[in-house]
């Protein structure tokens, strides 16, 4: 039970699958980090890029993976476009004001997605959905080593822009004081819209690398946004290292308690220490204390 | 004045139903120092936000250059060089002192970012040893100088200080004083709020004494110092 033969390969896939979760959880607390809002949205934009990725497959034949090229900087100009002229405007500064925005457009997505599409689940065909990758004594399914990649690299190239680049470094001094860099020139509601297309544009690439293995309907975002909801929390609200680490962390305990509790009952060890961090750590294992 | 490089007429700002500013004239010449004495709650730094942009007036002109810019957006009127170091500093805490300054010239000056920056740093030695340390971690004192630092990277042409001597010891206060004179020389025009009434009208050439809402003197800053009444009745001394 407790052989490495077995729970090596566990954690490995644990943190494969917590790698995706990640992504969807760093769009986020993106958008919470600067913005001070959850964004109710969230999955709703995860489905709708699912969809996307699935017709582009069904009707274009391209490859989900090929097609994360085009809908990232779709999806980014989507929630730059939502922010700047949707929820922006109809929020008239006030926060709560947003949230309500923000449910309602999920309310709205969800249902309209559900009237053109219909309830049916669909999946896709691939021939390399089921290739796998021996590692060790591990075998590592082929889309889920990708993805693991893929959101390593994002994640890389996100940091790199918060850093490095003048928007970057106008997304972190908006986050903390909106007023102060106001008064540098900064464009509050340019930059508000530019994280919130980020964050978008993260659930574009999430929804590609999701796509080989998993099913789309009109509700398949949901469950991934209470994870990634559990995750920000966890990595403390914000926090884009913290979102990281706390996505990996949680693919691992999902994939450890799905083989010690049996495979239906993975994502209780989520919830269990969520409910624990909140108890004893409610800034977030990696969040600054307060 | 026709000539001034700012020049604001009959101003009208508050909040709400509340009005603030009732009524404020105001001009700043190319290259002087001009102070806007009052006490707290006289509408000083309502006043700031209207020049800038971050608040709208309800009545009354802006012409900064000649130009109204009453209607701008901040961007628009930090990129004409008229730059506002605020209350409080407002300083991003979580960036290093090195990004406080870069984002100085987000909006204007950002070719010669590299060359202000090493000015800036030679004015200020001390945010030079602490470049890559988190604003956040500075003294009151240095977060004031790197809040003064982030507004020269723009190359302003009138630099707005509201209240910069606040909550600094003596000491300091001397030297913000020294480097406000160090500024002028340059050639960058000066609209100092304060409530340090007596170091103000030391560096100020003009001062207006705003109280309630409107200016109820202007004068040459020897005027104004030598006024008895006026020091008994506004300025507290």
């Amino acid at each position: 039970m407790w052989s490495p033969v077995i729970l090596v390969p566990a954690i490995l896939n644990g943190l494969m699958t917590g790698a995706v979760y990640a992504l969807i959880a760093l769009g986020l607390t993106l958008i919470y980090g600067v913005l001070h809002i959850i964004n109710f949205a969230h999955g709703a934009l995860l489905t709708a890029a699912m969809f996307a990725a699935f017709f582009a497959h069904q009707w274009l034949g391209i490859d989900p993976y090929l097609a994360a090229v085009g809908l990232t900087p779709l999806f980014f100009l989507l929630g730059y476009g939502l922010q700047r002229f949707v929820i922006g405007p109809a929020a008239h500064g006030e926060d709560r004001n947003i949230l309500l925005v923000t449910l309602g457009l999920a309310v709205v997505t969800e249902n309209a997605l559900l009237y053109v599409f219909r309830a049916d689940t669909r999946t896709i065909n691939l021939p390399y959905a089921f290739d796998t990758i021996e590692i060790g004594t591990a075998f590592l399914a082929v889309p889920r080593v990708i993805a693991f990649a893929v959101v390593i690299a994002v994640a890389l190239a996100l940091w790199l822009i918060m850093r490095f680049t003048d928007t970057g470094k106008a997304i972190r001094a908006v986050a903390k004081e909106k007023f102060g860099a106001e008064l540098c020139g900064i464009d509050v509601a340019h930059i508000y819209a530019v994280t919130f297309g980020l964050g978008t544009a993260c659930l574009a690439i999430a929804a590609c690398l999701l796509l080989p293995t998993y099913y789309v309907n009109p509700t398949a975002g949901n469950a991934f946004v209470l994870i990634a909801f559990t995750i920000v929390v966890l990595g403390g609200m914000g926090s884009v290292s913290g979102a990281l680490a706390g996505g990996l962390f949680v693919g691992v305990v999902e994939s450890l308690s799905g083989l010690y509790l049996g495979e239906s009952l993975g994502q209780i060890g989520i919830f269990v220490m969520f409910i624990l961090v909140l108890l004893f750590r409610p800034s977030g294992l990696f969040g600054e204390r307060t | 004045m026709a000539d001034s490089l700012l020049a604001i007429g009959g101003l009208h700002c508050g909040y709400g139903s509340t009005e603030v500013l009732r009524g404020v004239d105001l001009a700043v010449g190319p290259g002087e120092i001009v102070a806007v004495l009052g006490s707290n709650g006289t509408g000083k730094s309502t006043l700031n936000r209207t020049i800038s942009g971050v608040m709208r007036a309800s009545h009354g002109s802006i012409r900064f250059d000649g130009i109204a810019i009453g209607r701008e957006r901040p961007s628009a009127i930090v990129e004409r060089g008229l730059i506002h170091v605020p209350e409080g500093r407002r300083i991003f805490p979580d960036l290093s002192v090195r990004e406080n300054l870069d984002l100085g010239s987000y909006r204007r000056a950002r070719p010669r970012r590299a060359s202000n920056r090493d000015r800036v740093l030679s004015i200020f030695p001390r945010l030079a040893e602490r470049q890559g340390q988190r604003a956040g971690t500075l003294s009151g004192g240095e977060q004031q100088m790197l809040a003064i630092g982030r507004g020269l990277m723009a190359e302003p042409r009138l630099l707005i200080l509201d209240e910069p001597s606040l909550g600094l010891s003596p000491l300091l206060v001397e030297e913000l004083f020294t480097l406000i004179k160090t500024i002028n020389a340059e050639g960058i025009a000066l609209l100092l709020v304060e409530q340090n009434v007596v170091q103000s009208l030391e560096v100020a050439e003009r001062a207006y004494i705003l109280d309630n809402g409107l200016f109820v003197l202007e004068g040459s800053a020897s005027e104004i110092r030598n006024n008895p009444n006026l020091k008994r009745a506004y300025l507290g001394m």
